[in-house]
């Protein structure tokens, strides 16, 4: 009985830990909430929706954003081949070696190379967006809070700013964006893009679906450490049943009230 | 406390190295049956394992991250991320070792909350609590350090805020903090020395614990009645009795950990440590990992001067009076039971205790508006109060319950009913 209770008052202790870990990030606006494919325990990156979100990235991201920490090579995770990925590293082009005259040189991008910055510095990024830098986009899904469902949120967020509100020059009303002033304008409408996979390209769809790849390229290992989760949690679940049958049987004296070291 | 029977070795090459080097014999006399422990120890006892499992863990986790890490504000970051994204199983040894941080300090606030309750800070025990805290004192600092290296918005910021705090100090203050940035603000050489500090707090941890554990072995566990053990029949040998039910802990606290390791891993730790450290731009809200926030509430709640002392300095003195308080424990509550069983007042406050360091928990992770100043400033004062005006009127006047004569009658006693 008193193990019982003290079961549960781990439980509710720990309840609570996780509840101030989870309070601690309350953002001023709720963000609207997306049942993603990747939540829960067996959640995982749904690969089409990222797959469309890539190519909404290259259309339109891509061209004021850069996303530094993610390689051409990564594709292959989201099911693209090695030829596809050949291709669309080589679209670019990026800085290459010093040559024999100790010139800088420019080459086609590889596999291996990351997706490069649309700028060549954050000075020529400011200058080209009214004074506003870009940011990249590798970690965005983690660098906000409810990441995810931000993104969704703010990409669908646009409106025009209520009555009594100044906006800056150049600046955008967004209710969902901290101080709800953003440089950046509505990126992405209806018919936008146009989907292969003939699935319609609305601006919520669009949104979806960049946010579903932003979140792959945060946590690339997502799929694998769901899966992994599962078999050690698994694991430990029947080890910690054994040892607790173990330790019943070795107490089981002890619960008599025999004297086990003896006089 | 009594000892056991002596090891007596049955191999002949063990017997060899044992009368040469009695290792053996160390580790049967110390976790074997050669030590004997109080038969009555609850599940609250096992934390002192698990906090020894998470140094472990800790240690392992970090020596692999050192190999792949590089101590360089323009590369630190991006080292990092190289870990999260191409080096082999990097995600789960860094999520394991941030998470891991968070549970060595859940083990520990558990371990001293079960020595406040039962009274194991009391003699013949006072060497192991001050020695505890130490532990605690040192795990603070390599907490804070290590939060310092991923190079993230938080790690930078909150390095300034926290480095900072040394200038509040009369006279010295400005050139200690010179001392430790390595210059004149928060810059590489305050990451060089941070890594270099990060990596060797743990082994002083681990030689401290020694220490604990040693000192421990002179009175033996405490237990949850706070009476000695009067005979054999109040003792089981340590093992196999508490080596199980330690190991069946570490089962329970694993599967806790791997939860939070694989399903919510970037739950305990601040979205904004994942935006490279920028000195140019201040984010809204620095706050500290979570399990300094009751100290920094206390630190927060000081926001005017007086006694010609700046609320600055008096936020430092109380942020730090707040643990060094700790260390008078013993003389503090000078009440001859231990156990708050047999003491109804006693364990009252020490809820209202748990109460208030949640409370200060709350209100040092928000901005300081609308309430929440004014419930650090109360929960600061009672905090102190607590010690040093509830515990030693407490253990003057409190009417305490009868103790039982012994651990073995107790029982037999709980049983019969």
């Amino acid at each position: 009985m008193k193990s019982i209770k003290n079961t549960l008052i781990a439980l509710v202790a720990f309840a609570g830990l996780a509840g101030v870990a989870v309070s601690a990030d309350d953002s001023a606006v709720h963000n609207k909430q997306v049942d993603w494919s990747f939540n829960g325990p067996f959640g995982t990156i749904d690969k089409q929706s990222a797959q469309r979100g890539f190519q909404v990235y290259r259309e339109v991201c891509s061209s004021c954003h850069s996303l530094k920490y993610f390689k051409f090579r990564n594709l292959a995770d989201l099911g693209y081949g090695n030829d596809m990925i050949k291709a669309f590293a080589a679209e670019y082009t990026v800085a290459g070696d010093i040559d024999s005259f100790g010139d800088p040189t420019e080459r086609a991008g590889l596999p291996q190379d990351a997706f490069p910055s649309p700028f060549a510095n954050d000075n020529a990024a400011r200058a080209s967006n009214g004074g506003a830098l870009p940011p990249d986009l590798s970690l965005v899904a983690k660098s906000r809070a409810d990441g995810p469902n931000y993104l969704y949120s703010l990409l669908t967020g646009y409106d025009d700013a209520p009555s009594g509100v100044e906006l800056g020059e150049g600046m955008n009303y967004n209710a969902y964006f901290p101080g709800n002033q953003i440089a950046m304008a509505e990126p992405i409408f209806d018919d936008h893009v146009e989907y292969s996979d003939g699935t319609a390209a609305t601006q919520d769809q669009i949104a979806k679906d960049i946010s579903m790849f932003l979140m792959y390229v945060a946590e690339p290992k997502l799929d694998a450490r769901h899966t992994m989760g599962l078999n050690v949690m698994l694991f430990l679940l029947v080890l910690t049943i054994i040892f607790y049958l173990s330790m019943k049987k070795i107490w089981a004296p002890v619960k008599r009230g025999d004297n086990i070291i003896g006089d | 406390m009594s000892h056991g029977p002596s090891f007596e070795p049955k191999n002949a090459a063990v017997k060899w190295v044992d009368t040469r080097l009695p290792i053996f014999s160390l580790i049967h006399g110390s976790l074997g049956p050669g030590f004997h422990a109080p038969r009555n120890l609850n599940y609250w006892w096992n934390f002192g394992s698990l906090a020894g499992l998470c140094l472990v863990i800790q240690l392992i986790s970090g020596i692999v991250l050192a190999m792949h890490y590089t101590p360089h504000v323009d590369m630190a970051f991006d080292s990092v991320e190289r870990i999260m994204r191409d080096v082999n199983y990097g995600w789960l040894i860094r999520y394991m070792h941030a998470n891991g941080a968070s549970f060595f300090f859940i083990a520990v606030y558990i371990h001293i909350f079960r020595g406040l309750y039962y009274g194991s800070y009391k003699a013949p025990r006072e060497m192991i609590w001050m020695l505890g805290l130490v532990i605690f004192l040192l795990m603070m600092a390599t907490g804070f350090m290590g939060y310092v290296l991923p190079w993230g918005q938080m790690s930078f910021w909150g390095a300034t805020v926290i480095t900072n705090l040394f200038s509040a100090i009369p006279v010295i203050g400005e050139d200690i903090v010179t001392l430790l940035w390595g210059g004149f603000s928060v810059d590489n050489p305050t990451l060089n020395r941070f890594f270099s500090l990060h990596y060797l707090l743990p082994f002083v941890i681990a030689g401290v614990v020694i220490l604990h554990i040693w000192a421990l072995h002179i009175p033996g566990s405490n237990n949850p009645l706070g009476v000695d053990t009067k005979g054999n029949q109040d003792r089981l040998p340590f093992h196999p009795y508490y080596t199980i039910k330690d190991i069946f802990g570490i089962g329970v606290f694993l599967l806790f950990f791997a939860g939070f390791l694989f399903y919510a891993p970037n739950a305990l730790g601040h979205p904004d440590n994942y935006i490279p450290a920028n000195p140019m731009v201040t984010p809204p809200h620095i706050v500290p990992e979570w399990y300094y926030l009751p100290f920094y509430a206390i630190l927060k709640s000081f926001t005017v001067n007086f006694f010609w002392v700046p609320a600055k300095l008096w936020g430092v003195l109380a942020m730090f009076a707040s643990i060094l308080l700790l260390f008078f424990m013993p003389w503090l509550d000078s009440s001859k039971v231990r156990s708050a069983k047999f003491r109804p007042l006693f364990r009252f406050f020490f809820w209202i205790l748990v109460a208030d360091i949640v409370l200060l928990t709350m209100a040092g992770g928000r901005p300081p508006e609308g309430i929440w100043p004014m419930l650090a400033a109360v929960g600061t004062v009672y905090y102190f109060a607590h010690f040093l005006v509830i515990l030693p009127l407490l253990s003057r006047f409190e009417k305490t319950l009868p103790l039982p004569e012994s651990i073995s009658s107790a029982i037999t006693k709980k049983s019969a009913k």
